[in-house]
C-alpha cells in the first residue's frame, strides 16, 4: 500500500527543516547500490551533483570535476533511512537530548530524515510551539526534521488543538505519543477534522484500564517474575476501535511501535478492509523479546510497548515482510542514566535506538538469513510516505540521500559513545555487524565515520 | 554462592546444605548463650524500604547471634525519605564496607541491581516488589523438612493471591526444587497469566485439596476488592476460605504471616495442631543465620583474618572444611 495521503508527496528535504549547508558533488566510486524500489541492484559510480543523483554509472567510469570521490568499492549504498517517530525531548528535557544532538544520532545511523514526536515539556500544542522547534531545526539539525503537533491540547486527551492553524505552521501531523487517545469520542472529531486540514494522525495504542502499571509484557516471564504485566490485547483492542473509527470516518491513521501478534492481525484485518492505515515496528521489538528482562538487573529493556514474546517478535517479522508493517521506526527515546539507574519497575519507558537500527537488525534478522538485506533497506525507508512525503530513493535525478554502509564491519555498540546526549541503547554493550560510514541527507553530508578514511581523489 | 536473590539457579543440594546449617544453629539456640562469634568485626546492613517485622527482626537477630556489627537503616526517617536514589544510599552504606546488605523494596530486581552495583558485599534480597522472598522460602522448606522428612514426591497446594505474593514464586521454585508438586489454587483473577508454564498444576477451587499433604495458605489483602480482583472478601472467604471442614487431620497448614483471621484462614485452623505457622517464624532465625554463614563465612575463607568460628564451642564449621 503506498502513501495514502491526500498530499502528494515531497521530498525529504523540502518538506522538513535543517541547517543550510553545501552539497559538495560526490562520486561513490564502485559502490553496491541498492535500491530495491527503484529496481537499482549492482555496482555502479554513484555520481551526487548539486545535491542529487545525477547518474548511476558504469563502474570506474564515472568522472566529475571537482568532486569528492569516495573509493565505495567494499561499501554498500541504499537511500538513506527515514525515521518517522524519534522523541528529540526538546523543549523542556534538553537534558535527555535536543534537536541538535538527537539529529546528529540520526544522521549516524543512515537516517536522512526524522520526524520528532510532540510529548515534550510543555507538549507541541500551539502554532508558536512548531515554529520554535522547526527555527530550532533550520539552525542546529543535521538531518531534515519534521515535527508533530499532539492531537489534544496538552495531551490531556479532553479537547483537540487547532489543528488547522498547527498544519499551516508546519506540524506535519498530529501524535499524542507517549499516551494514547483514550476517548472514542475525540478520536472520532479528530478524524473528522482531519477531512479540514490533513496531516496522518499517528498513534500510540494502548488502553490504560488494560496496561495499567505493567512495567512488561504480561506473559510467562512476568508471571515468573511478579511483574505487572501488559497485556497484548491492550494495545490490539485500541487499534481495532480506532481502524473503526478511521474507516468510518475515511481518516488516515498510522499505528506506532506494533508489537504483538494480535496488533498485526488488527492491522491487517484493517488494510484488508481497506482503512487507510501504516504501520511501523521498532527495532527492538523485531530483534528482542521478554526474555531479556528475566535477569532484572537491565532496565535498557524497559520501555512501551514492552519487549513481547517471541510469537510477537515473529508476527512482526511476517508482517514486516508482507506489507502489513509499512517501516522500521526506532521510537528513539533518550532518557539520563538516573532514570534508568534505579530497579526494573521503577525505571522510565524507552531506549535510543536511531545509531543502531540499521546495525541491529542486520546483525539480528539479515544475517542470520530471516529476511532479505532488500527488505530491510526497503522499510527503514518507508516511514517517510505515510506522512507525504517521497520515499528516499536512489533513481537519477532525485534529491540526494544516501546511507553508505560497510556492512562486514563490527562494532561495540557504545564503545565509542554516543552521538545522542542519552546512552539507553538497548542493544549497548553488543557487537554488531554492519556500520553506516557516510550519511548523504537532502545532498549534505551529515554524517562520516570518524575512522573512515576518504578516498584520496 | 556469592548473594541470595532468588531461589531459581539453586540446586538441590545448596538448599540441603543451607537447611543442614540450620540445624545446627537450631541446636546453639537451644544453648544458654546463643551467639557465636563467627562474624565478629564484620559489618551487616539491613536496609528495609517497605515495612516488615518477621524478615526485619530475624535477620537483624540472626546477624546479632553471629556476632556481626549491624546497620540497620528503614526507609522512613533516613535520607531515602529526602528523595536519596537507592543507587546513592547503596554507595553511602558501602563506605561502610559491609559484607553483607540485606535489602527489601517494592520494585522487583532492587536486590539484582545492588548486585550489580557493588562488587563487595553480598546482597541477601529480602523480598523485591511481587518477585521473590527467598529467605521465606528456605525457612518453609526447612519446617517442611523438619516436619517431614523429604518434600520428594509431596503434594502441595498453595492458596490465594498468587499474583501479587513474591512469597509463591518463590516457594514454588523452592518446594519443586525439593521434590515436591505444587498447585497454585485461587481465583483466575489472582493467577498470573502463563504461570502454568512454570510446570505447577492449576485450580481455580479447593476440590481436590483433599489430596494436598501441606496447605499453603497466602495473605489476601482487603484493597484486592477495590481493585476488583475479587467482587467481595466474603464471597473469597467462601470460596478460598481454609477452615476445619477443608483441612484434614493429616494435613500440614502453612502461612508467611500476617494471618487475616477470618479471611484466608478460619481461626480455628491457625490454632489446630496441623498448624505450622509458628514454627514457621521460629525457622527464621535459624535459617537466616545458615544464609548469612553460607555467604560470609564461607566465602571468608579466603580471607584469613575474618574471625571464622574457632573459639565458638560446638558452632558450626564452614563448609568444606573438615568438621
Amino acid at each position: 500500500m503506498s502513501a495514502a495521503t491526500n498530499q502528494a508527496l515531497t521530498p525529504v528535504g523540502e518538506a522538513l527543516d535543517s541547517r543550510a549547508g553545501e552539497s559538495p558533488d560526490l562520486v561513490l566510486s564502485e559502490a553496491l547500490v541498492l535500491d530495491p524500489v527503484a529496481g537499482i541492484d549492482g555496482r555502479h559510480d554513484l555520481v551526487v551533483r548539486a545535491g542529487r543523483i545525477a547518474e548511476l554509472a558504469a563502474p570506474g567510469t564515472a568522472e566529475l570535476e571537482g568532486a569528492e570521490r569516495i573509493d565505495a568499492s567494499s561499501l554498500h549504498a541504499f537511500p538513506a533511512f527515514f525515521d518517522p517517530h524519534v522523541h528529540l525531548r526538546t523543549p523542556g528535557q534538553e537534558h535527555k537530548e535536543d534537536v541538535e544532538t538527537g539529529t546528529r544520532s540520526a544522521a549516524a545511523g543512515g537516517f536522512c530524515g526524522v520526524i520528532a514526536m510532540a510529548n515534550t515539556e510543555p507538549p507541541v500544542s500551539t502554532a508558536a510551539d512548531v515554529e520554535a522547534l522547526r527555527e530550532a531545526a533550520r539552525e542546529g539539525a543535521s538531518v531534515p526534521t519534521g515535527f508533530l503537533a499532539t492531537v489534544t491540547k496538552g495531551m490531556e486527551g479532553e479537547e483537540l488543538t487547532e489543528m488547522a492553524e498547527l498544519r499551516e505552521a508546519g506540524a506535519l501531523g498530529f501524535s499524542d505519543d507517549g499516551l494514547p487517545i483514550r476517548s472514542a469520542g475525540i478520536m472520532r472529531r479528530a478524524l473528522q477534522y482531519q477531512r479540514l486540514c490533513g496531516g496522518t494522525i499517528a498513534l500510540h495504542e494502548e488502553d490504560p484500564d488494560l496496561s495499567a502499571g505493567g512495567a512488561m509484557h504480561e506473559g510467562v516471564v512476568s508471571a515468573a517474575l511478579g511483574l505487572d504485566g501488559v497485556p497484548s490485547v491492550s494495545e490490539s483492542t485500541m487499534i481495532a476501535r480506532d481502524a473503526e473509527l478511521a474507516r468510518y470516518e475515511g481518516g488516515r491513521i498510522h499505528v506506532q511501535h506494533l508489537s504483538a501478534v494480535e496488533s498485526v492481525e488488527a492491522v491487517r484485518a484493517a488494510r484488508a478492509a481497506g482503512v487507510r492505515i501504516s504501520a511501523e515496528a521498532t527495532p527492538h521489538h523485531l530483534c528482542i523479546t521478554d526474555e531479556e528482562v528475566r535477569s532484572l538487573d537491565a532496565t535498557r529493556f524497559k520501555m512501551n510497548p514492552p519487549l513481547r514474546a517471541e510469537a510477537d517478535r515473529q508476527a512482526l517479522i511476517a508482517g514486516l515482510r508482507d506489507g502489513t508493517i509499512d517501516c522500521i521506526a526506532t521510537d528513539h527515546a533518550p532518557h539520563a542514566a538516573e532514570e534508568k539507574e534505579v530497579p526494573f519497575e521503577g525505571a522510565a519507558m524507552g531506549v535510543t535506538g536511531l545509531e543502531t537500527a540499521f546495525a541491529a537488525v542486520h546483525t539480528d534478522l539479515v544475517l542470520p538469513g530471516t529476511i532479505e538485506l532488500a527488505l530491510l533497506v526497503e522499510r527503514l525507508a518507508g516511514g517517510a510516505e505515510p506522512f507525504g512525503i517521497e520515499r528516499p530513493t536512489l533513481a537519477p535525478g532525485s534529491e540526494a540521500n544516501i546511507a553508505l554502509c560497510d556492512l562486514g564491519a563490527e562494532w561495540t555498540v557504545g564503545e565509542d559513545g554516543y552521538e545522542s546526549r542519552s546512552s539507553n541503547s538497548w542493544c549497548a554493550g553488543r557487537t554488531l555487524t554492519g556500520r553506516v560510514v557516510v550519511t548523504i541527507a537532502a545532498g549534505q553530508v551529515a554524517f562520516r565515520l570518524r575512522s573512515f578514511s576518504v578516498g584520496a581523489a | 554462592m556469592k548473594h541470595l536473590l532468588t531461589i531459581e539457579g539453586l540446586a538441590r543440594a545448596e538448599i540441603d546444605s543451607i537447611l543442614d546449617r540450620a540445624e545446627s544453629f537450631a541446636e546453639v539456640g537451644r544453648r544458654d548463650i546463643k551467639k557465636v562469634p563467627t562474624l565478629r568485626g564484620r559489618t551487616v546492613v539491613s536496609l528495609f524500604y517497605e515495612s516488615s517485622t518477621r524478615t526485619s527482626s530475624s535477620f537483624e537477630l540472626a546477624a546479632k547471634r553471629l556476632s556481626a556489627d549491624l546497620v540497620s537503616v528503614k526507609a522512613a526517617g533516613s535520607s531515602v525519605d529526602k528523595g536519596e536514589s537507592l543507587k546513592d544510599t547503596i554507595a553511602t552504606l558501602s563506605a561502610y564496607d559491609p559484607a553483607a546488605i540485606v535489602i527489601r523494596h517494592p520494585h522487583a530486581g532492587a536486590a539484582n541491581l545492588v548486585a550489580a552495583w557493588q562488587s563487595e558485599a553480598a546482597v541477601i534480597n529480602a523480598g523485591d516488589g511481587k518477585h521473590a522472598h527467598p529467605s521465606q522460602a528456605l525457612l518453609d522448606v526447612f519446617t517442611l523438612r523438619r516436619r517431614l522428612g523429604s518434600l520428594e514426591g509431596r503434594r502441595i497446594w498453595i492458596v490465594g493471591d498468587v499474583l501479587h505474593s513474591r512469597v509463591a514464586r518463590s516457594n514454588l521454585t523452592a518446594f519443586q526444587a525439593m521434590g515436591a508438586e505444587v498447585t497454585l489454587c485461587g481465583p483466575p483473577t489472582l493467577l498470573p497469566r502463563g504461570i502454568e508454564e512454570l510446570g505447577c498444576d492449576v485450580a481455580h477451587s479447593l476440590d481436590g485439596i483433599e489430596d494436598a499433604d501441606v496447605v499453603y495458605a497466602l495473605r489476601m489483602q482487603r484493597e484486592r476488592m477495590r481493585e476488583s480482583f475479587v467482587p467481595s472478601i466474603r464471597e473469597y472467604a467462601a470460596n478460598f476460605q481454609i477452615d476445619s471442614r477443608r483441612l484434614g487431620p493429616r494435613q500440614l497448614l502453612m502461612h508467611p504471616g500476617p494471618v487475616n483471621r477470618g479471611v484466608e484462614l478460619s481461626g480455628e485452623v491457625i490454632d489446630s495442631p496441623q498448624s505450622l505457622i509458628t514454627e514457621q517464624v521460629a525457622s527464621g532465625l535459624v535459617v537466616r543465620m545458615a544464609i548469612l554463614y553460607e555467604l560470609l563465612a564461607a566465602s571468608g575463607l579466603d580471607e584469613p583474618a575474618t574471625g571464622g568460628p574457632e573459639g565458638a564451642p560446638g558452632a558450626p564449621t564452614p563448609i568444606g572444611q573438615p568438621a
